[in-house]
């Protein structure tokens, strides 16, 4: 299991960090970083995030404070960036991620991720969903798992009549639903998403937030929201991001993080007290 | 100020019809009826050779021009489907050579190594190329297939024709890569694809239609060169049997016959020029027809 993503075996584990044995069993990913990097720009500092099996954890602060960043380092979609750089670990799966000899392809089978502007691939509905199981050259049931995930995604009723039609042709929400059914279809360990309700109106939104509840069940999920009824709605464990503009850049850092509960009617932090309250200036 | 303000406001009898006798309308009037005009004379050469090939080369269209092999001298009839098998045959080989190496560069410009020194140089070297005078593509394939194999061949007119249709599809399908929104790349990167898969099973999908919009554009670039041909492929009366010996083509027997003295084969010459148009414009329109987003 531990080398489930190990690129090849013949690099003798130059480097598993003795961490790797510590790390907590309830944790699906401890992702710990010590700086993020666009260029010379410091964008994250200091932020230790500890992400429970079975939680959603909801990331909220407000903009410009690497949300987004952070989340997608956790499953290397920051790769893209050539400019992009890590310092700190991401412990899934007892290893780093970010270990030499981890490939983020295989990485990213296992995290799955779901964008702020929907993106279904220009194909039919059903190739959508069996997109991913394709990549993997998975061997049972084809038609058997599409359906199951668009049930899941609380899609099946409405396309199960159309499935050969192309998934562009969806609405905004019904193609949100389509990208997660998308990313569950292959069952990944953790869901990433990055403001799925943005684009969304409020009826979609109260599907996907549903839908995210019902998939807890099975999957870890972080999610980024600007919304902090979102965040009290859905999320188990909030954490709240700001931005220190202190040493004149502008680098975003972990403020505190806790249960939704606690940090909504009784954070610790003053800054916290503030932003939630809308006193963020 | 406030009582130019008022006034303004308080004249209730303003003149807001059309003036025709100030400078602006003048001048606009002028621009317009010139701007018409020279579009007018621009269709004109377009609009006349059209005419004059439906007239003149319409009346031998039939069947007999697609089965029956040039005439000679003085003889009647005939027709030149061995050079219409020539063309379509050449732009062939031209299509086989030139689009798989076409969309692979555009691929590699685009995705693989957009910014590098390689990249620039060839995007350079493409741009150049759409401007090249096609006669030099022949001189070039003269000399590096027709003077080793010792003979004009069907192959090296499509090798010719090939040198000239690959800039247009590499800059084209280039575009057409780079327009794929990036969150289908990302889409695609965040479900776990290689960057191979990224590029073959997502991107390429996607640019489709504008990649074969442009493949299609090459093939009407060529479809109709004359000057590459005549260094490579020659002519012949035969039909063809061989890919490797010289071939009959539209343009160079539009070419031979034009300038002879007997009239069979001036008529002859028009309607291959006829059919060449066609050919052309089949390919246009099918550009035209694959480029346009679905709904
Ligand atoms: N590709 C990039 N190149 C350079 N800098 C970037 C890049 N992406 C983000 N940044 C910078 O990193 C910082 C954090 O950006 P990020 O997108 O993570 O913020 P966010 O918290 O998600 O904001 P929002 O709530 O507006 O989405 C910002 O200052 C941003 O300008
Ligand atoms: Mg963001």
């Amino acid at each position: 299991m531990s080398a489930a993503f190990a690129v090849k075996s013949t690099e003798t584990r130059s480097s598993p960090p003795p961490a790797a044995q510590a790390a907590r069993s309830d944790l699906a990913i401890d992702c710990k970083i010590d700086k993020l990097f666009y260029g010379d720009f410091l964008a994250v500092r200091d932020s230790h995030v500890p992400i429970e099996k079975g939680k959603i954890v909801g990331f909220i602060g407000p903009s410009g404070c690497g949300k987004s960043t952070v989340l997608r380092s956790l499953n290397r979609m920051n790769d893209l960036i050539p400019s992009f750089r890590f310092e700190g670990h991401v412990h899934f799966m007892g290893q780093d991620i970010y270990a030499r000899n981890v490939d983020p392809v295989v990485v990213r089978r296992h995290i799955g991720m779901v964008f702020q502007q929907p993106n279904p691939f220009s194909m039919s509905i059903y190739d959508n969903v069996a997109f991913g199981l394709r990549l993997n050259r998975f061997k049972g049931n084809l038609d058997e798992r599409v359906e199951h995930a668009l049930r899941r995604a609380a899609l099946w009723d409405e396309v199960k009549d159309k499935l050969k039609n192309n998934g562009l042709s969806l609405s905004g929400g019904q193609q949100q639903r389509l990208c997660i059914a998308r990313a569950i279809a292959t069952e990944p360990t953790v869901l990433l998403m990055d403001e799925p309700c943005s684009a969304l109106d409020p009826i979609a939104t109260r599907r996907v937030e549903e839908l995210m509840l019902e998939l807890k069940k099975d999957y870890t999920i972080a999610i980024v929201t600007h919304n902090m009824q979102q965040a009290q709605r859905v999320a188990d464990v909030t954490a709240f991001f700001s931005v220190d503009i202190s040493q004149g850049g502008r680098t975003g850092y972990l403020v505190e993080m806790g249960p939704t509960e606690q940090i909504f009617n009784d954070p610790r932090e003053q800054l916290t007290k503030q932003y939630i309250s809308g006193q963020f200036s | 100020m406030a009582t130019v303000v008022d006034e303004s406001r308080t004249t209730t009898s303003a003149d807001l019809g059309r003036s025709w006798s100030d400078a602006r309308a003048v001048t606009n009037t002028l621009l317009t009826v010139g701007a018409w005009l020279v579009a007018l004379l621009a269709a004109v050469p377009l609009v006349s050779v059209l005419y004059m090939l439906i007239v003149q080369g319409g009346a031998r269209l039939g069947l007999e021009l697609l089965t029956e092999l040039p005439p000679a001298g003085f003889e009647h009839g005939g027709g030149f489907g061995n050079a219409i098998l020539g063309t379509l045959v050449m732009v062939g080989v031209a299509a086989l050579i030139g689009i798989p190496i076409g969309v692979l560069g555009a691929i590699y410009l685009a995705e693989i190594a957009p910014d590098g020194r390689l990249a620039r140089t060839t995007r350079f070297l493409a741009k150049v190329l759409t401007g090249f005078p096609s006669i030099l593509a022949g001189v070039f394939v003269y000399a590096i297939l027709v003077l080793t194999m010792g003979t004009y061949s069907a192959l090296a007119g499509g090798v010719a024709l090939a040198v000239l249709m690959l800039p247009t599809i590499v800059l084209t399908a280039e575009e057409a890569i780079r327009m794929v929104p990036r969150k289908m790349k990302e889409a695609a990167v965040g479900m776990g694809c290689t960057r191979t898969q990224t590029i073959w099973q997502v991107m390429l999908p996607t640019a489709l239609l504008a990649i074969l919009t442009g493949i299609m554009l090459g093939i009407a670039r060529v479809a109709g060169e004359s000057a590459p041909l005549l260094f490579t492929a020659l002519f012949s009366n035969y039909w063809l049997s061989s890919l490797a010996e010289p071939t009959a083509s539209l343009s160079i027997l539009i070419y031979n016959f034009s300038s002879m003295p007997f009239d069979n084969q001036i008529e002859l010459a028009w309607a291959a020029s006829l059919v060449l148009v066609l050919i052309v414009l089949v390919f246009n329109i099918l550009s035209r027809l694959v480029g346009r987003p679905k709904v």
